[in-house]
């Protein structure tokens, strides 16, 4: 996932940005498919409560983590507004809900700090790094935890 | 990619391709039902896999398909009879050859105790006939040989010459009329010769007869050749390795002073100079540049074979192969790629073409008859498409059932007992994907039906039974379904042990009232394993239950019939392709649910006096004689609490596996039509009680209910074993 | 204009590995999977070198290169046989047919362009 350039360029790498609540998060560019508009979506039974439900993208199924919920922040509740950024985590396909994407970013990986300390375990588990821009604070997720795949099939 | 990867993998599908064709050619002379040709194709699979195995330098595999070849070579020459014990370590061989090839597929090493075993036998068939095979050597060095690479031929495979300097070689070298004849020339050779050092040939015409008495085709030139080369004389000898045998060839080496070879030549050239014919041919300094001058000389002479070579020259170059791999009838290679994205896209098409024909009726233009005509033409159209795009990747379970039989044969050889495994129906064709995920449900049945099933060969001797077992494989289409049956003649289940164990397991209650084929259906549920000593084969941990979710992961079903003492026979029902499905759209609490036509029994509307509570939190429904468990579809998938007046609402009377009937209670119907499936697992995993997905007219996604998964869901949440009672009784 | 050469196996991977090995060398190549559907290829192509195999099905090597040999048109085309170095009878059997030389399997590619140029013209 990393996109290492080669040495004579700098080494920087490209994100997208979005806004979940008043906290800003980014991902590395190259795991993102898309980005769409809000579409209702059908609910998925036994589902964990982050899974929103699954929507149609171009005749695929795609499941819908509500990321604001799966990560432990207040949640709101699902509008028009809201983005839908699809992503790619290993071979699956699957949308995350969030309020809005505000930005892309190229992004010097020296400017990525490591995450701190007050952060709690869960946290940590999904934003791997901080990233510091004006005076922004920007939290680095990586989506390898976003979805433990495992604990999704509930009893 | 990398052209020789791309020709390693075109390889290895061929190799597969061959070992069907091996595997069906050797059991077909086995059964003595073998074509006249069965002994050739067998010996072609072979010696086919052995040629590209040479190629890609693995040994292993070139060794011992080289033993089987020579073996087939015999029996196909009739030097070696096919006895049974021939056939047998044929098959065998055919099996190590499968694993072997196998192995060099994924580049691992094959246990050389697995093979060589049976490569010594091969060998041994054939010493106890008329002398050794040509190049079977005990140690495989004949085969090694030839997965030896080649040093090009222009390199003197000779010691170098002892002196520094060139020696002159003469060279007379007089063709035959054959030589010609096999489209042999000698400019090709002069040029060779010129590779090799430099070349003074001097053409004698004597033998050249009168025009009248000249033979177009005969060949009357004959040349002495001086050679300066510091090449051996075997270089000298493979420029003239093809026409050898076809003419009259002296090579002399002389003294390093090699003044007398020009001697001769100058005494030729002056008989040659005084021919005054056309023919005559003048000494040519062999520089290569002076081929065309030769050329024109010796054409002259042979003039059929010149105009035939020159015309050849200026033939058209079509570089499109022939129709590929004619084994039946043309057929051509498709990526799987192209294929599935070529379903998808039919899919899509579907879809696409139900939501227009629901836009349009919303429109309120659906009416008008043109329109309608329109679109029923669509939906028409559409529907061929999609039946005929899915035809594409139907394809015949003969392989499948051939790789049943080696797992037959495995297993009746580990367990000590005499198995036959007979097929029908092998040209049924189902989708390759539903082919591919049968092989290990299929290999897992008939695992236990040898295991447990068949008994050993003197107990069957002793209740009359033949000795030898058999399991029966079948394959047919039956009402838009493709039907597979796997039946033994074994002992059958032996019902009062699998009860005892579901009892023990805590499955069923100490006194629950079971039919027998409740009982057998017992094997289905999880948890269940008959085997108290988890036998080497069956007992992997892999239940009948991970069988039959298998099944219906495929949008199958499985059901079990047993007789004591005479065999059991598993059923399992498939659709004939995974990708679209006749359902009943259903609305259940504002949410859209798709029920699988193939399940549903009849649609009730029920009064209020049909619906009776049983227990605690349980209700039936009275149906004509029975009553059924009633299921709110609503409440099992966690929408809503159950519906409190179930009359509200409608029921849908369904038939699970091992025929139970159960009422699944939803809100309304609203609809029934065919639905293109999509799969939920891909990007998301398994929802109980959720089977798949699919895309309806508006574009949102309503799910397909599994109504087995709702039923035993249902049923395991309840203490008791519900089952329908007969008023009455 | 490049040579054309008409390859004749019923092995993919032989065929696939024949026209690599050509190609590099310059030539054009077409191709046949088995004698009788060689000699239809021929009904069409004059090539300037036939390379056969041998043990193929509907029509072998032996039958392909017969039939061939009886044509006028094919008299001078070079007939090469795919053969395994050991096999002096099937060698002996192809020249009796009519082959012109032989290449020895498994070939490696500088061999076999070598064999083609020994009998072009």
């Amino acid at each position: 996932m990393k996109n290492r350039k080669s040495e004579a360029e700098t080494n920087s790498q490209e994100f997208v940005v979005f806004r979940l609540g008043v906290q800003e998060f980014c991902i590395d560019i190259m795991s993102v498919r898309e980005i769409r508009g809000w579409t209702p979506s059908t609910p998925l039974p036994h589902s964990p409560q982050f899974v929103r439900g699954v929507i149609n993208l171009r005749g695929t199924v795609l499941p819908v983590i509500d990321l604001a919920d799966r990560l432990g922040l207040a949640t709101v509740e699902q509008t028009a507004s809201q983005v839908i950024v699809v992503v790619q985590i290993g071979n699956r396909v699957v949308g995350l809900l969030v309020d809005a994407v505000s930005d892309i970013l190229m992004i010097d990986a020296e400017k990525i700090q490591p995450t701190p300390g007050v952060s709690t375990e869960a946290t940590r588990s999904f934003v791997v790094g901080i990233i510091g821009i004006e005076e922004r604070m920007i939290s680095l997720l990586s989506l390898d935890n976003v979805l433990p795949m495992g604990e999704v099939e509930a009893a | 990619m990398d052209p020789m990867e791309s020709i390693r993998q075109t390889f290895f599908l061929e190799c597969e391709e061959q070992l069907t064709e091996l595997e069906a050619g050797l059991l077909a002379l086995e059964a003595g039902q073998a074509e006249p040709d069965t002994v050739n194709a067998v010996f072609r699979a072979v010696h086919s896999i052995k040629g590209g195995a040479g190629a890609f330098k693995l040994h292993n595999l070139v060794q011992f398909s080289h033993a089987f070849e020579t073996v087939l070579d015999r029996v196909r020459c009739s030097r070696l009879q096919a006895s049974p014990h021939v056939m047998k370590t044929m098959i065998r061989a055919a099996d190590i050859l499968s694993d072997l090839v196998a192995a060099a597929r994924d580049q691992r090493e094959l246990a050389s105790g697995a093979w060589q075993g049976v490569e010594g036998e091969l060998r041994s068939l054939c010493s106890d006939t008329e002398g050794p095979a040509p190049a079977a050597p005990t140690s495989g060095t004949g085969a090694a040989e030839e997965a030896f690479s080649f040093t090009p031929a222009l390199i003197a495979l000779d010691f170098p010459p002892p002196e520094p300097q060139p020696s002159c070689v003469t060279i007379k070298f007089k063709p035959a009329d054959e030589l010609y004849a096999k489209a042999n020339e000698v400019v090709p050779i002069f040029r060779e010769l010129a590779r090799l050092g430099s070349v003074a040939a001097v053409c004698c015409p004597d033998a050249v007869p009168h025009l009248e008495d000249l033979n177009p085709l005969g060949a009357y030139l004959s040349w002495t050749i001086e050679l300066k080369t510091s090449h051996g004389e075997s270089a000298i000898r493979e420029a003239f390795e093809f026409v050898e045998g076809d003419c009259l060839l002296e090579i002399s080496c002389p003294a390093p002073d090699a003044g007398l070879g020009f001697d001769n030549a100058s005494n030729e050239l002056g008989a040659a100079t005084s021919q005054p014919e056309e023919e005559a041919a003048k000494v040519v300094d062999f520089a290569p540049r002076e081929i065309e001058s030769t050329a024109s000389a010796t054409s002259a002479l042979s003039a059929a074979q010149a105009s035939a070579s020159s015309s050849s020259g200026s033939g058209k170059a079509e570089t499109g192969a022939g129709p590929g791999l004619n084994q039946s009838q043309p057929t051509i290679r498709v990526d799987f790629e192209r294929v599935d994205r070529l379903i998808n896209l039919v899919g899509e098409l579907v879809i696409n073409q139900a939501m227009l024909s629901q836009r349009i009726i919303e429109a309120g233009v659906g009416n008008s008859p043109s329109v309608a005509i329109g679109l029923d033409e669509l939906e028409h159209l559409t529907r061929e498409i999609q039946e005929g795009v899915m035809a594409i990747r139907a394809q015949p379970v003969r392989p499948l059932f051939q790789r049943m039989a080696r797992i037959v044969r495995e297993v009746a050889d580990s367990t000590g007992k005499a198995v036959r495994l007979r097929t029908e129906g092998e040209a049924t064709e189902i989708d390759k994907t539903v082919v591919e995920r049968l092989a290990d449900p299929l290999t897992h049945m008939i695992r236990n039906a040898i295991d447990h099933g068949v008994e050993a060969p003197e107990q069957r001797t002793s209740l009359g039974k033949p000795a030898e077992g058999q399991v029966r494989l079948t394959a047919g289409h039956k009402s838009g379904r493709v039907v597979i049956e796997v039946a033994d003649d074994g002992a059958g289940i032996d019902r009062p042990r699998v009860k005892a164990i579901a009892i023990k397991k805590g499955l069923i209650s100490v006194d629950a009232q079971l039919t027998d084929t409740e009982i057998d259906n017992l094997l289905f549920l999880p948890g269940f394993s008959t085997a108290s000593t988890v036998s080497n084969i069956s007992g992997r941990g892999v239940g009948m239950d991970v069988v039959k979710r298998s099944i219906q992961a495929l949008g199958g079903r499985i059901s079990i019939a047993s007789q004591p003492g005479a065999g059991s026979t598993f059923t399992l029902s498939l659709p004939l392709t995974l990708a679209v499905l006749d359902g009943m759209v259903v609305a259940v609490s504002g949410q859209t649910f798709v029920i699988p036509l193939t399940a549903i029994i009849e649609t009730v509307k029920p009064s209020p006096a049909s619906v009776h509570p049983l227990g605690v939190g349980s209700r039936v429904i009275a149906v004509r004689e029975s009553f059924l468990p009633i299921i709110d579809v609503g409440s099992e998938l966690g929408i809503r609490e159950p519906l409190t007046a179930a009359h509200t609402g409608v029921a849908i009377l369904v038939e699970t596996e091992g025929g139970a009937q159960n009422a699944l209670l939803v809100d309304a119907i609203q609809d029934q039509r065919q639905v293109v499936i999509k799969s939920l697992e891909a990007n998301y995993g398994q929802t109980p009680g959720v089977a798949a997905a699919t895309i309806l007219g508006d574009g949102r996604v309503a799910l397909i209910l599994d109504v087995d998964a709702l039923v035993n869901r249902r049923r395991s949440e309840s203490t008791s074993y519900e089952m329908p009672i007969a008023v009455g009784a | 204009m490049n040579r054309t050469i008409l390859t004749v196996d019923d092995s993919r991977t032989m065929r696939d590995m024949l026209k690599m090995a050509l190609v590099e060398a310059g030539y054009d190549v077409v191709q046949a999977v088995d004698g009788l559907d060689g000699l239809e290829v021929l009904k069409g192509t004059v090539p300037d070198v036939i390379v056969t195999d041998i043990n193929m099905p509907k029509l072998d090597g032996f039958g392909f290169i017969e039939a061939v040999r009886a044509l006028q048109k094919f008299r001078g085309v070079p007939i090469l046989v795919l053969t395994t170095e050991s096999d002096q009878e099937k060698k002996a059997r192809a020249r009796s047919a009519g082959a012109t030389g032989w290449i020895v399997k498994p070939f490696n590619p500088e061999k076999l362009v070598s064999a083609i140029r020994r009998v072009l013209a």
